[in-house]
């Protein structure tokens, strides 16, 4: 394996990694993404359905925690996961966990780290590690690694312990790779850690580029785990520290502007796990990345979309806050990339029919003796624009016979109903709003109704 | 022999003295061309000319419920060879509603499928799924599960949602009664799908290039079906389905409702046999003269894990193929069987939905090889051994075939033993 760097400009590295796979047939454009599976299958695609996209990415990551638990299978099979799962001209990358699944913390010791399988828990030692990579054959992995730094208060001990924990996997890992006769030819990644702590990353990516590993994962720097400023921060001291003729994959980073934050860092690699995210929340990316080459036209150069207040009103009106400066956050909520396919305005017209029924109260008369009831027929036409409100109209006559007199009110009601997302159909409206009336009667009288 | 085109005002009456003119056309959209008949049994294979291609029959016609075949997409269907399937009228009636398919190039359009389609009334998924207000001479009035609002489902209403949808075949709203029941009830529903097949022939704005059939009743009563029979096939329509069955009553009731269909349905016309998926139900009823079939059955059972395969099925899931190398049918010529192993789908099951997706593929090409094997069959005169060597790999033993299948098969002259 080999990167040729063509460009550096401003940070940003240009080449190619070439010599990948067994063969060395197979390369891969830097920046890259990988193509991310679950047991090897590209989430809810065949392969043959997967195929019928252009330019996929030349490497294929696989995950252990799905794969874990088929290790006797493998073992008997022994060919590798890429003729089981029948994945035939790509390159295999084994990573230890999911990036779009997290896992629970507080399961990791100085000898073992967890993954979750369908049935469970399995906790792995190197000598596991190694095996289950020597059952799965892939063309690249990382080593096995302490990246359980991500949490809030994370303490300073806990960070160093995460670091020498690490570079103790990858010494024991390295060593039995060069005695596992299926791994020859097979590239290590080594993992940088160090969590939030800067002397602590520029440790781990100083000790982890003394050892002889083919390219470098950066770690602990994912989505959930920090904002972007830190993290491009500690990006950039620890490529200082690594060499520049070797790749670097940075993990569970995968929205738009913080790729391109990383690019900008100097990250070669990336996961790509946010399209299925994004998938799974019904929501389709649609984001424009024209590059304007007029250097009076261009700003940043790439146009990132208006911010969520403007696209989604109800989910600002809900309060929540999009955007990395409360990365914490529920990874499911959707990001300015991307559109809800279940939001009713695409849906363009909707006609609804329904009645309301209200109670008129005459206060000329005593409450007693005066109530009428009336009911009326409103026929509305709701159009859904961009706030999704429906507005309604209808009139209503009601008649009230109290024991004196007779009078008559006309009310004009207009209401306006919100649509909520992810109703299929509005076409029942729910009255939450109340309208004003004007009425007249008979006697002079205003009277108020109410719904 | 071609059925007629060209046929001069016909008309009909009924007990209500409504009377209904058929008005002439000239250029129908479905023409059957028999392309062979078995000798020994009622079995025929033809070409059925529909607006969008030809369907080779018999033909095994996949569920696509809410114009989509759940987790496959339309070039993979095209691709296995389907060349009819079913949208729901109910289902898309409802959601996302007749209004924006029509926008969208009616359901073809909408779901991006150039090839035939054919849309059930609606009435079956009315009295499944939902809870029975009331059935009126009307219609049938329920509440919707999607916004609890009450609905009247009307001929009229039913055939206004599938002339929007412009489906290839369209079905008549018929009252359904369940195959279990007995009584008036039943004679009172096949007098009202006789009145309600009327006002659907009226109320259809596309005899041009929209095909209604008529759906035979009676229930399990053979006069009922019978008199169903005489008074349905005085109307010209282009075809006929044989309903009220497959609805968990006794096969042995089952098959002579259909054999006695069959011998009443006119010959030049297409006969779709509703709901009938199981394998050997289809190989029964390809021998008793059915023609067109559809069923939810395997493309249901694939989701649960369950792959069809001519020996019966396999339960992916199941522990004992963790390490089945082979795969689901070493001799299965589809995409799932030419890539993927049994241990592999196994483990895929526990990790992302692209397994059931895998099966689904597999058991509609299943399905389709199976018909594509008769109709060949009937062709090369051989069906009756056709018929034979199926039940032979599909049952270990003769003491195993089931009784219905041999009675029924025993009365078109084939022999199982």
């Amino acid at each position: 394996m080999k990167l040729e760097l063509s460009m550096v400009v401003q940070g940003c590295r240009l080449g190619v990694l070439t010599g990948l796979g067994r063969a060395g047939q197979h390369s891969l454009e830097v920046p890259g993404c990988l193509l991310y599976t679950r047991c090897g299958t590209v989430p809810h695609l065949t392969q043959d359905t997967l195929h019928t996209l252009n330019n996929l990415p030349s490497v294929t990551q696989l995950t252990l925690n799905t794969l874990a638990e088929h290790q006797e299978v493998l073992e008997e099979f022994k060919e590798g996961v890429r003729k089981f799962a029948g994945l035939h001209d790509t390159v295999l990358y084994c990573s230890l966990h999911d990036p779009a699944t997290s896992c629970p913390p507080g399961h990791i010791t100085n000898k073992t780290v967890s993954v979750w399988g369908s049935g469970g828990r399995i906790e792995l030692t190197v000598a596991k590690f190694m095996a289950l990579q020597k059952a799965v054959q892939p063309d690249l992995y990382q080593s096995m690694a302490d990246g359980e730094t991500w949490q809030i208060n994370t303490s300073r001990k806990r960070v160093r312990k995460s670091v020498d924990r690490t570079l103790a996997h990858l010494d024991e890992c390295l060593l039995l790779h060069h005695k596992t006769q299926e791994l020859s030819g097979v590239e290590v990644l080594g993992v940088v850690e160090g969590g939030d702590v800067l002397e602590e990353r520029v440790r781990s990516a100083r000790e982890t580029a003394k050892r002889p590993v083919g390219g470098f994962c950066l770690d602990g720097l994912h989505t959930a785990a920090m904002e972007t400023h830190l993290r491009t921060q500690l990006i950039t001291a620890i490529i200082k520290e690594l060499p520049e003729d070797k790749p670097r994959l940075l993990q569970g980073v995968g929205r738009p502007d913080e790729v391109l934050a990383c690019v900008e860092a100097g990250v070669d690699l990336f996961e790509s796990f946010f399209p299925f995210q994004v998938t799974e929340r019904g929501c389709a990316l649609t984001f424009p990345f024209n590059i304007t080459t007029d250097p009076e036209a261009a700003g940043t150069g790439v146009q990132v979309p208006p911010t969520v207040v403007e696209l989604d009103k109800h989910e600002a009106a809900i309060g929540q806050k999009n955007g990395t400066d409360n990365p914490q956050e529920d990874q499911t909520k959707m990001t300015p990339f991307e559109i809800n396919l279940k939001d009713n305005r695409f849906v363009s017209i909707c006609v609804c029919a329904s009645w309301c029924m209200h109670v008129c109260l005459c206060p000329s008369h005593s409450i007693l003796r005066c109530v009428c009831v009336c009911v009326c027929v409103c026929v509305c036409v709701c159009v859904c624009v961009c706030v999704c409100v429906c507005v309604c109209v209808c009139v209503c006559v009601c008649v009230c016979v109290p024991v004196s007199s007779v009078c008559a009110c006309v009310s004009l009601w207009v209401c306006v109903t919100l649509c909520s997302p992810g109703t299929e159909r509005t076409s029942v409206p729910w009255w939450r709003g109340v309208a004003a009336t004007a009425a007249g009667t008979t006697r002079g009288r205003t009277y108020t109704t109410f719904w | 022999m071609a059925a007629p085109i060209a046929r001069g005002a016909a008309t009909s009456s009924l007990e209500t003295g409504m009377v209904v003119k058929k008005a002439v056309s000239i250029v129908a959209p479905l023409a059957l061309r028999i392309i062979a008949e078995c000798p020994v049994t009622k079995a025929r294979a033809c070409d059925l000319k529909l607006p969008h291609c030809t369907v080779s029959t018999p033909v095994f016609m996949p569920v696509g419920t809410q114009g989509t075949m759940k987790g496959i997409t339309v070039d993979q269907l095209d691709d296995l060879g389907c060349q009819i399937c079913l949208g729901n009228t109910y289902h898309l009636g409802m959601r996302p509603g007749p209004e924006l398919i029509e926008k969208a190039n009616g359901l073809h359009g909408f779901m991006n499928w150039k090839r035939n389609l054919l849309t059930d009334s609606g009435g079956f998924q009315m009295v499944s799924l939902v809870e029975l207000s009331e059935v009126t001479e009307e219609g049938v009035k329920f509440k919707s599960p999607y916004d609890g609002k009450e609905i009247l489902l009307s001929p009229e209403q039913s055939i206004a949602i599938q002339n929007s949808l412009g489906s290839d075949i369209m079905m008549q709203l018929d009252d359904v009664v369940s195959s279990t029941v007995t009584g008036p009830r039943v004679e009172e529903a096949t007098w009202r799908s006789i009145r309600w097949l009327d006002r659907c022939i009226a109320a259809n704005k596309n005899p041009d290039r929209q095909n209604l059939f008529a759906i035979i009743q009676g229930g399990l009563n053979a006069e009922l079906r019978k008199a169903c029979l005489d008074e349905m096939t005085k109307r010209d329509v282009p075809g006929f389905a044989i309903g009220g069955l497959s609805g968990g009553e006794e096969k042995d009731d089952f098959w002579r409702m259909v054999t006695l269909s069959t011998d009443h349905l006119p010959r030049e016309k297409p006969r779709y046999l509703m709901g009938v998926g199981y394998a050997v139900d289809l190989v029964v009823c390809v021998a008793l003269g059915c023609d067109m079939f559809d069923c939810v059955f395997p493309t249901r059972t694939a989701r649960f894990g369950s792959a069809l395969v001519p020996w019966g099925s396999l339960t992916i899931t199941k522990k004992q193929f963790a390490k089945d190398l082979q795969a689901i049918d070493p001799d299965c010529q589809c995409p799932t069987c030419r890539r993927h192993s049994r241990a592999y789908l196994h483990a895929l099951f526990k990790s992302d939905t692209a397994a059931m997706h895998h099966i689904t593929i597999h058991n509609i090409s299943y399905q389709l090889t199976l018909m594509r094997s008769m109709r060949q069959s009937i062709i090369d005169g051989r069906f009756p051994d056709f018929v034979r060597t199926f039940m032979k790999r599909m049952f270990p033993s003769p003491e195993q075939y089931p009784g219905w299948a041999v009675d029924a098969l025993g009365t078109v002259n084939i022999t199982l033993n």
